[in-house]
């Protein structure tokens, strides 16, 4: 009886690993299907086109053109190789502005033919509708637009994912923002935690370290979006007067704000690390004479390295993967980082604010999966890298 | 073989109370579902509050997402009224003819959107071509429109907002932002933000106006007349960036929400909407 017991038991313990294991399998195979489903699919919605008149020798356009025929920058299609014709956009939510309910009838059905005659008798008209609205004539041609390329999605530099009608998706910017701020976050928080770690597991006496570990610990019971609220009132406004700029969303507020609350997290595993050294070895240390500095740094210091760099890895998980307090204090312009004291926009602050109304499915939806698919490639090698060498070190 | 009837039998009476409950929703047709706008959305949950203390045999149920999600659930059956804080677009047109949906769209309450600075800034008037180069970037000193040598800084809302296409459709003619626009997640943050940024400019709803920030004179005229914003140029139309809130529904089941609507047309209904920071109809 107890046997069988013992074996329900164990069998228990197995079935819940792999349960654990396979959820996460499932979680990455959903990320990356939706990921990977965006690339090669058309800018534009399903069912869209673009349609110009059958005698436009412009047969092919980029997005970035699409965005600025609508931006009105290029009003004429000789700007980009077509002939002398002002460009005239016509579009579904665009019907009043060229023609009247009559035309149109009560139900919409002599849309077609209003936009097919427009087509015909504008040289330069382009028209952006569903197939299911309009019936193409044959002195109509579509324009095709170049498809979305992994290449082109993760070097692009215009992050427009609402753009009309052509969305406009380069994350070079998002992933740029990302590791800046991530990568002084923890330039920042690293050397004062080990500071912080080292002072409290050898140095300070048990009651101020009674005091300071709770307090340290409170931290990362903080609600990011009060960090994010607190860097937005006290941490901006102090970095706009400290270095004068006209702008305190930085970057920088980012980096500080990530480093604070990346620090209860490094100091407590850290500081566990320091203190599982052995006591003989550092009593074997001091009997040789050596002084508590020295043991701390030949001694203490690489006996904990490995416990040190999964603080690290934690740490940095944390600013990377962090959302809400990030996207309060960066600003979140798209633009490419050329400074720290400069606004970003990361790319989970991106998932986080975009994902609520991005329909269900769509290009926009399917365009943040494969953002989260980069951030999780991203702490994927990092915790690779840091796992390296860490047991390099651990040979050596 | 004992197990595989037990097994039957549950499963029965499984669907048994499955069809029991969907029966009973079913004869409980009081219960009203409202979708959409997240602008509506505190407006429509106060409105539903106080309307089902009065009529204790109807239960309400108001549920954010955005205005496209509402006129989605609309047609798709999904919810009884919609709350919108823009107009149905032509698609939206279309896809409601083709399922043969004949629509009620009822105003219920009027939203301004003011154009914010920092207190200190000397600008007080700008127009629309002015706050739309703005926007797209090609203003970004001061200096070009009136005020002092300084960088503008243009906050705007995240791109998922309705607030953020309504502003790209009637102030910017429908163009895109500049990539440099700084975005925030909500009204409150920009707010803030402007309070304390001298260069800064920005756009609220009128409910959110602080003594922090300072409302432009905007002009739709090409700087004939510039209008502050405020509850009475809004009511009377003088004021140019201002957008009617919207509740939609099937006319086929105009009897079945007709109460709680005309509820909200009503003078205490309309005090509701004073109430709640948005401008209520004229009268």
């Amino acid at each position: 009886m107890r046997l069988f017991i013992e074996h329900f038991i164990e069998w228990i313990i197995k079935g819940c690993g792999y349960i654990s294991a396979f959820i996460v399998l499932l979680i990455v195979f959903f990320l990356f299907r939706e990921g990977i489903s965006f690339l090669n699919s058309s800018p534009l919605e399903e069912h869209y086109g673009l349609y110009v008149n059958i005698q436009n020798p412009i047969t092919k356009l980029s997005d970035n053109q699409v965005k600025d025929i609508f931006d009105q920058k290029i009003v004429n299609w000789n700007q980009i190789g077509g002939h002398d014709d002002l460009i005239k956009r016509i579009s579904v939510n665009e019907l009043d502005d060229h023609f009247t309910k009559e035309q149109l009838g009560s139900n919409f059905e002599y849309l077609s033919v209003c936009v097919n005659r427009y087509i015909d008798t504008v040289p330069g008209a382009i028209a952006f509708f569903s197939e299911r609205q309009l019936a193409i004539s044959p002195n109509t041609k579509e324009i095709t637009l170049e498809k979305i390329s992994l290449g082109k999605f993760l070097t692009g530099l215009e992050w427009f994912p609402t753009a009309q009608p052509a969305a406009i998706m380069g994350t070079l910017p998002l992933l740029l923002g990302t590791l800046l701020v991530s990568f002084f976050a923890i330039l920042f928080a690293l050397p004062l935690g080990l500071a912080a770690s080292i002072y409290l597991a050898e140095i300070a006496d048990e009651r101020v370290r009674k005091i300071l570990k709770p307090i340290i610990e409170l931290l990362s019971g903080i609600p990011s979006v009060v960090y994010g609220f607190f860097g937005l009132v006290v941490i901006v406004p102090f970095l706009q007067k400290v270095f004068n700029l006209p702008v305190g969303e930085t970057a920088l507020a980012g980096s500080i704000l990530l480093a604070i609350m990346a620090l209860p997290t490094i100091i407590t595993v850290s500081e566990d690390a320091i203190r599982t050294c052995p006591r003989a070895m550092k009593e074997a240390s001091l009997a040789l004479g050596a002084s508590h500095w020295q043991t701390i740094r030949k001694v203490i210091l690489p006996y904990a390295s490995s416990g040190i760099t999964a603080a690290a890895i934690l740490g940095i998980g944390r600013a990377i993967g962090e959302t809400m307090a990030v996207l309060m204090v960066t600003g979140n312009a798209a633009v490419i980082p050329k400074s720290l004291i400069q606004p970003v926009r990361t790319i989970p602050a991106t998932i986080a604010a975009e994902l609520g109304e991005a329909p269900f499915g769509g290009l926009h939806f399917k365009a943040l999966f494969a953002l989260a698919c980069i951030l999780f490639i991203i702490t994927l090698i990092t915790n690779l890298l840091v796992e390296r060498m860490s047991a390099n070190r651990r040979t050596s | 073989m004992k197990i595989l009837n037990l097994l039957v039998a549950s499963l029965l009476l499984l669907v048994a109370c499955n069809n029991a409950s969907q029966e009973k929703r079913d004869s409980k047709s009081n219960t009203l579902k409202i979708k959409g706008s997240d602008t509506v959305l505190p407006l429509a949950q106060k409105s539903a509050e106080n309307f089902m203390k009065t009529h204790q045999d109807i239960s309400i149920a108001v549920v954010g997402g955005g205005s496209g999600t509402g006129i989605t659930a609309l047609m798709d059956g999904n919810t009884d009224i919609a709350m919108s804080s823009r107009e149905l677009k032509g698609e939206e047109k279309l896809k409601l003819l083709e399922k043969q949906i004949a629509i009620e769209v009822k105003t219920i309450a009027v939203d301004a959107l003011a154009v914010i600075v920092h207190p200190e800034n000397k600008v007080e008037n700008l127009t629309r071509e002015q706050l739309e180069k703005i926007y797209i970037g090609e203003i970004t000193n001061w200096k070009e429109v009136g005020g002092a040598d300084l960088t503008i800084v243009v906050y705007s809302r995240e791109n998922s907002s309705g607030t953020y296409e309504f502003f790209k459709e009637h102030v910017m003619d429908k163009k895109n932002y500049a990539s440099t626009v700084l975005n925030m997640p909500a009204t409150g943050a920009i707010v803030q933000s402007i309070s304390q940024t001298k260069g800064a400019i920005g756009y609220i709803g009128i409910a959110y106006m602080t003594p922090e920030v300072k409302a432009i004179h905007v002009s739709y005229d090409q700087g004939k007349t510039f209008v502050a914003p405020s509850l009475e140029t809004a009511k009377d139309k003088a004021y140019p960036i201002s957008r009617p809130l919207y509740y939609i529904y099937d006319i086929k089941i105009a009897a079945k929400v007709g109460a709680f609507v005309d509820y909200c047309l009503s003078a205490e209904g309309q005090k509701m909407v004073e109430e709640v920071g948005y401008i209520p109809l004229n009268k």
